[in-house]
């Protein structure tokens, strides 16, 4: 019953953070703005539209947004948003929830190979790597945390008391910096990715869903939008410690993922996005950071 | 150049007879000497059927003499020695002769369609042609693929066919197909002037609106010993430099929005808009059309309206000011925009670049400089260069430019000599020749008005920046990252419109 609750709160509440970065660089760039719920617009209006299909493609075409709307909601349920314990917790789910996304991420580059484009190859290729030099930093963070909670799993890393901060600042600091770093990554952001241009050529995640159309394309809007509050909630849970009470979890939590969404906006009005080929010196990094977070706690 | 050519300055009409008329081999040597020796450009270069021959007619512009030199030979067969082996800046004309003429610039290293429509000459020899449907230079290899791009665009622009030869995320080359904006125009203007023709003017490449129909009603002034009122020149000059203005602040906002910086997008996109509507509280229109007429223009600026523009210029360029600025303040914007795209100075040269894009390669050409027309013989501006040949380059230029076209805009306001705005302009006279060049926004704008026994044009050769231009980008291109391409695209943002007439 929990379980579906925070399904529901993932489902309905992560679009509203993309309105809340769209937003916050509007204001930032001296503009209104577009609606605070136009994701919801938009992907509402994606449901009623038809879909056209490539007859190169095959069925992996469209597993691609199947498995992208599925993934985020599986994983949002290791997370314990506003309770003691998440609605799936065990030993080591922190694998499990990375590799999600890694085959949400498999899927969806398949999906993009499977059309044949030069481009959508070209957004396979970058994805896939970077993604690979991301994954060390998150690595690296868990093992931090798993020192500092004494467990192995999201539930221990999001429920701490407080006494974490006291504890083991500077190596939180470093996990929760490299995994922002990471979040923007994964999530297409600047500096690594510009989720608002039109040119194909410097895309790296939209160029491998230019062939989706319709409903597939709004399952991977509405997909994205959780994965990227999966990943905000997940730093949110880390630094925010739990206080027991869902009355008093449950806004600090959401305030706080809104809160990670006007950053991101911030960062993204501050500064251009990379050069292509600088991005993964940023990921590795990264991998440095919460690597120096993992001698910080072993010392 | 010698001798061997006829000098003209720019708009200085000549009867046709008087210009040389050479041997295929002399004019081949000439047009080579002039361009190798003699530090000139060729600022056009094109074929006209005259009693059932062809006759090849060579503009080669000296920046230092202020001097247009033409000359013409006249082809004996269906073919040509190529000069493009010697002159790599020949070689979109070539190809463009070949096209509408159905004869073969022997030599030609890569001959293709310009803009795939049929020869002007019966009978057909080549047929008619696809755009798009050619050659493409192809590299071989397992490492090596190819991506193509266009002619539809994820984004609302023009359509325009891009092939990439890479290596992972290197670009080993870029070749442009270009055509499928073709119209027609310069066949549709033989045998004008007539009404339409300042229309088709206005639209040969819609951003440059002022610069082709400045350069239009100046051909037809010096064909109709027109000399238009002083009054008139300095309105010209003020519309020509809003469009530069409006084009530059627009270009600004949209490199900083190509690397996602969003502060000067924004803003710049807004200031664009606040210039193109200087140009409408001008004529009426945000792109000038309908302003600029043979004899002088349609609109007088009264006093309330002076010091009208003059507040919302100063308001205008305060703001772009401030939203530029931030581009060189940001270091994440100049580590994207320093050495990407370069074109050393050397290419540069060799292609024939013209325009920002030559100034930002340091060559100092400027036809308001090097060759003035109308206000700009009275008032210069100062030629704006930078050395690096790179997008930070090409925007710096563009910056410097702005500057300097804001300040002039400013003091043509204060200074507006009293004066009628018009005067009649006479029909073109016969058997003529005139060359006529403003530097619009992108660069220099060629136009070639030729008449016959009737005063009506005979040949009219309109020849865009973006002809001279679009070939730099390939070249930026090498060596680079794909990544980078929209980038470079957007620095020198030719025109798909003003290259396929």
């Amino acid at each position: 019953m929990r379980g579906l609750a925070q399904l529901l709160l993932v489902l309905v509440a992560s679009p509203l953070l993309l309105g809340v970065i769209n937003r916050t660089k509007a204001i930032m760039a001296g503009r209104r703005g577009q609606p605070l719920f136009q994701a919801y617009w938009d992907i509402a209006k994606l449901f009623r539209k038809g879909s056209v299909i490539s007859l190169t493609t095959t069925w992996i075409f469209l597993l691609g947004p199947a498995v992208a709307i599925v993934v985020p909601l599986l994983a949002s349920l290791m997370l314990p948003l506003a309770a003691p314990r998440a609605p799936i917790a065990f030993t080591g789910d922190v694998i499990v929830f990375v590799y999600l996304f890694a085959l949400s991420r498999f899927c969806t580059t398949a999906a993009a190979l499977d059309t044949g484009s030069a481009f959508e190859g070209m957004g396979a290729a970058r994805e896939l790597t970077f993604a690979a030099l991301a994954e060390p930093a998150l690595f690296f963070g868990f093992l931090a945390l798993a020192r500092v909670s004494g467990g192995i799993s999201l539930t221990s890393f999001m429920t701490m008391d407080g006494s974490h901060w006291r504890s083991a600042s500077a190596a939180l600091v470093l996990v929760i910096a490299s995994w922002f770093l990471v979040l923007l990554a994964e999530n297409s952001r600047v500096p690594f990715d510009d989720p608002n241009t039109h040119l194909e050529l410097t895309m790296i995640h939209e160029v491998m869903v230019l062939d989706h159309s319709g409903p597939a394309f709004g399952f991977i809007l509405w997909g994205a939008a959780m994965k990227l509050f999966v990943y905000c909630a997940l730093i949110v849970g880390v630094i925010l410690p739990t206080s027991g009470s869902p009355l008093v979890d449950l806004p600090a939590i959401l305030g706080g993922v809104l809160l990670v969404g006007v950053v991101i906006g911030l960062v993204e009005s501050g500064m251009a996005r990379l050069r292509l080929v600088r991005v993964p010196q940023l990921l590795v990094t990264a991998s440095l950071v919460a690597g120096f977070a993992v001698v910080l706690v072993l010392r | 150049m010698d001798g061997r050519f006829l000098a003209r300055r720019n708009a200085q009409p000549a009867r046709l007879a008087d210009v040389p008329l050479l041997q295929e081999s002399a004019f081949r040597a000439a047009v080579l000497d002039a361009v190798q020796t003699d530090g000139c450009h060729i600022a056009s270069l094109f074929g006209r059927e005259t009693d059932g021959a062809i006759e090849l007619i060579a503009v080669v512009a000296s920046d230092e003499a202020s001097e247009l030199g033409l000359i013409r030979t006249r082809l004996t067969g269906d073919s040509f020695a190529s000069l493009t082996a010697d002159c790599p800046q020949a070689q979109l004309f070539e190809r463009e002769i070949a096209e509408q003429f159905g004869v073969t610039p022997e030599g030609h290293p890569w001959l293709k369609p310009v803009r795939f429509h049929a020869p002007w000459r019966e009978p057909q020899p080549g047929g008619t042609h696809t755009p798009g449907v050619t050659d493409f230079f192809r590299v071989e290899g397992d490492e090596v693929h190819e991506v193509a791009v266009g002619p539809v665009h994820a984004g609302v622009i023009e359509p325009g066919h891009f092939r990439f030869q890479c290596h992972g995320e290197q670009v080993f080359h870029l070749e442009i197909a270009l055509g499928y904006q073709h119209r027609g125009i310069e066949a549709a203007i033989a045998g004008g002037p007539s009404k339409r023709t300042v229309h088709m003017m206005e639209s040969a490449a819609g951003d440059t609106t002022i610069g082709h129909t400045l350069a239009y009603a100046q051909a037809l002034e010096a064909l109709g010993g027109a000399k238009p009122p002083a009054r008139a020149h300095a309105i010209r000059g003020i519309a020509l430099e809003l469009e530069r203005l409006a084009n530059h602040v627009g270009d600004l906002g949209a490199l900083a929005g190509d690397v996602a910086f969003l502060p000067t997008a924004s803003f710049c996109g807004r200031i664009r808009g606040d210039y193109l509507n200087l140009s409408a509280e001008l004529c009426g229109s945000r792109f000038g059309r309908g302003l600029v007429r043979p004899g002088g223009v349609t609109f007088d600026i009264e006093p309330t309206r002076i010091s009208a523009l003059q507040e919302r210029l100063d308001t205008a360029t305060r703001d772009a000011k401030e939203a530029v600025a931030l581009l060189w303040e940001t270091p994440t914007v100049m580590e994207r925009f320093e050495a990407t795209g370069v074109v050393d100075s050397d290419a540069c040269e060799e292609i024939g670049l013209v325009g920002v894009a030559a100034r930002a390669c340091g060559r100092a050409i400027d036809v308001r400089h090097d060759f003035p027309f109308g206000i700009y013989r009275f008032v210069h501006l100062p030629v704006m260069t930078a050395h690096h040949g790179d997008v930070n380059s090409r925007a710096f230029v563009r910056w410097l430019e702005l500057q300097r076209s804001a300040e002039f805009v400013a003091l043509q306001l204060r200074t507006l000599p009293a004066t009628p705005v018009r005067v009649e302009c006479g029909a073109p006279a016969a058997d003529s020749i005139v060359v006529s060049m403003t530097e619009g926004w992108r660069g220099e704008v060629c136009h070639v008005a030729i008449t016959g026994r009737d005063g009506a044009f005979t040949r009219y050769k309109i020849t865009d920046p973006s002809f001279h231009n679009w070939f730099g980008l390939a070249l930026a291109l090498r060596g680079g990252q794909i990544s980078d391409f929209p980038l470079c695209n957007k620095s020198f943002n030719l025109s798909y419109c003003g290259h396929d007439l």
